[in-house]
């Protein structure tokens, strides 16, 4: 039986690669891959967690951009404002921090390091119980007795009740807690360059520290470059829970700190409309592709 | 001797990226990085702080940020507790000893299995598998809360211990930095072994594990924080509250702070608080080292 044989055969050439991988490839299936389709087929259909779901074709997404002023008013500009700045933002620091970092000696190098990464393992839930009394709207809260103090507010403000400062906050609070492993992936990545490159350089006249990052540093390490950017980006749409956490309720007052993904839960745990919820998660995804491509296109390595 | 001294540290042989010594040069950085430094402390030193006030100071007013006699009330306050729901907060803290521990352990084993088949085997599929892992890279888990939440109802994994398990076993980062760190262990060595007779079982656990000892620790690590720090799991997927760990009762502490028990609440959450963030801080100094050797192969082509 040829059949046979040739299954033998790719048993025995490739059979315990596929046994290595088994228990990964499944937990990757169940829980990565199955839910992403899952998300993107109920994206098209009706689904209230009572019935079956029914297909509706496009009639989510047309919702969404058509008749969701919560989201086309609150939701997507928060987003957006909180990604840029907190993405963008916290990478750029998390970059430059790095390369500070890189020119003192290693002791104090490793000290900083430690600081500065030290808010990133710290989780959500025993931070809140800090920005809750850091920020506290009374005037035993830290922030308004230290202003108080001061004289440049006179009343104690509600911070993290109020829709002007909430967002402040939560970009403040995220921006903290974002010196993750692409920070220390970057700090590596920096000092594994080979300094004969800036003796060369030097030699060839550059004189700037700038010029040296521009030139030499950065693209040397465009490979961590490019894995601290994908870090930050999924670190920046993971942390959109913070406005929840801070004000203690979804939705946020006002919609003032309401990001994509509250939006999700508030229909999807909250109305039970996990329908339109999946087709919100799957714009969420497409968000966090596009700006993975575009990360990708500045730091590939040509090759 | 003074001239000495000051050559000493103003030379070329300090400058530039990872300098052996002090260099005036470096000056400029310290003063950037004491007083970041000294900002992004803050909230941490303050767990620590209020973690031991007793409770009028932690009502003071005006409020102070250093805690003045400290006291350990807090902690026993903390322990000598009850949930609401009647569980006594040392089993929240078992629960989540016990599912970090499994959730560590068996994260090492199955993202460095998968890893040695990424990096040293040989199959048709290799490049595809680990483009895919890779794409995964960027996958945002609470993007797809609700058919997650589907899948594990489908699966009767609802109100189960391996609830807490499972799906963090699928972790791109880790399998990442795995692979690429075992890439840099040369063949010869395993094909040498392959010569002796020895079997792919025997490689994994002779050669390949104590060599990716540092990249193991990072895994550890990485995985003892999505452990340890979650609360979501035990909201989302438990009812028993004899299964809910103690990051769980944390987030309820805080929710519920703004009630009556306003009072005795705050000192136990500083409590709790510390007790989440200290394991955190401690396995990092320790491995710190480790960490930052597989960082170096942490790029992204």
């Amino acid at each position: 039986m040829p059949g046979r044989t040739s299954l033998r055969k790719w048993l025995y050439k490739e059979g315990n690669a596929y046994g290595f991988l088994s228990i990964y490839a499944l937990m990757f299936f169940i829980f990565i891959v199955v839910p992403v389709l899952a998300a993107f087929l109920l994206s098209f259909t009706f689904f209230d967690t009572i019935q079956l779901p029914r297909f509706i074709g496009l009639r989510n997404y047309i919702t969404l951009i058509t008749q969701d002023d919560t989201f086309m008013k609150y939701v997507l500009p928060n987003t957006i404002q909180f990604a840029v700045i907190v993405g963008p933002g916290g990478y750029a620091l998390a970059f430059l921090l790095a390369w500070v970092l890189a020119q003192l000696p290693k002791i104090p190098r490793t000290l900083f390091a430690l600081i500065l990464y030290s808010p990133s393992m710290t989780s959500g839930v025993a931070m809140a119980v800090v920005w809750k009394t850091l920020f506290s709207g009374d005037q035993i809260g830290y922030l308004n007795s230290f202003l108080m103090n001061l004289g440049i507010v006179q009343e104690p403000i509600q911070w993290l009740q109020s829709p002007d400062y909430l967002m402040t906050i939560m970009i403040v609070v995220t921006l903290w807690s974002s010196m993750g492993i692409g920070f220390l992936a970057m700090l590596a990545g920096i000092l594994e360059i080979n300094p004969e490159l800036y003796e060369a350089a030097a030699l060839d006249g550059m004189s700037s520290r700038w010029q040296e990052i521009f030139y030499i540093t950065i693209p040397s390490m465009k490979p961590q470059m490019l894995f601290g950017a994908v870090m930050a980006i999924v670190g920046t749409f993971q942390a959109g829970a913070i406005g929840v956490t801070l004000s203690g309720s979804n939705p946020t007052p006002q919609y003032a700190g309401q990001l994509i993904v509250n939006h999700i839960e508030d229909y999807g745990f909250l109305r039970y409309e996990m329908g339109y919820a999946a087709a919100v998660s799957v714009v969420l995804l497409l968000m966090v592709l596009f700006f993975t491509r575009l990360s990708n296109r500045l730091f590939a390595s040509e090759e | 001797m003074r001239k000495n001294w000051f050559r000493r540290f103003s030379g070329v042989r300090n400058r530039g990226i990872n300098p052996q010594g002090f260099h005036i040069s470096q000056l400029k950085f310290y003063l950037v990085l004491l007083p970041l430094a000294a900002f992004m402390l803050l909230p941490i030193v303050f767990i620590f702080s209020s973690a031991f006030k007793p409770p009028d100071e932690l009502f003071a007013y005006p409020p102070r940020f250093f805690v003045v006699n400290p006291t350990l009330k807090n902690f026993t306050d903390l322990f000598s507790k009850m949930s609401s729901s009647g569980v006594p907060v040392s089993r929240y803290l078992f629960n989540s000893i016990v599912i970090t521990l499994v959730a560590v352990a068996a994260s090492i084993f199955v993202s460095s299995t998968a890893a040695y088949a990424l990096s040293k085997k040989r199959f048709k599929l290799k490049q595809t598998l680990f483009a895919v892992n890779t794409v995964a890279l960027m996958f945002v888990p609470i993007a797809v809360t609700i058919p997650r939440f589907l899948v594990i109802e489908r699966l009767n994994l609802l109100d189960t211990f391996w609830v807490h398990i499972l799906p963090g076993l699928a972790m791109p980062v880790g399998l990442f930095l795995l692979k690429q760190f075992m890439d840099s262990i040369p063949n010869e060595v395993i094909e040498a072994a392959q010569i002796d007779g020895a079997s792919d079982l025997q490689i994994y656990w002779r050669i390949i594990l104590p060599m990716i000892r540092p990249a193991i620790a990072t895994i550890a690590i990485l995985t003892f924080q999505a452990a340890w720090n979650n609360a979501e799991t035990s909201t989302l997927y438990i009812n028993t509250e004899s299964l809910k760990t103690f990051a769980f009762y944390l987030s309820t502490l805080t929710t519920t702070a703004t009630g009556a028990n306003a009072v005795a609440g705050q000192g136990i959450a500083a409590a709790a608080a510390l007790i989440m963030f200290l394991p955190n801080l401690i396995i990092f100094i320790f491995l710190q080292s480790q960490v930052m050797s597989t960082m170096s192969h942490s790029g992204l082509k």
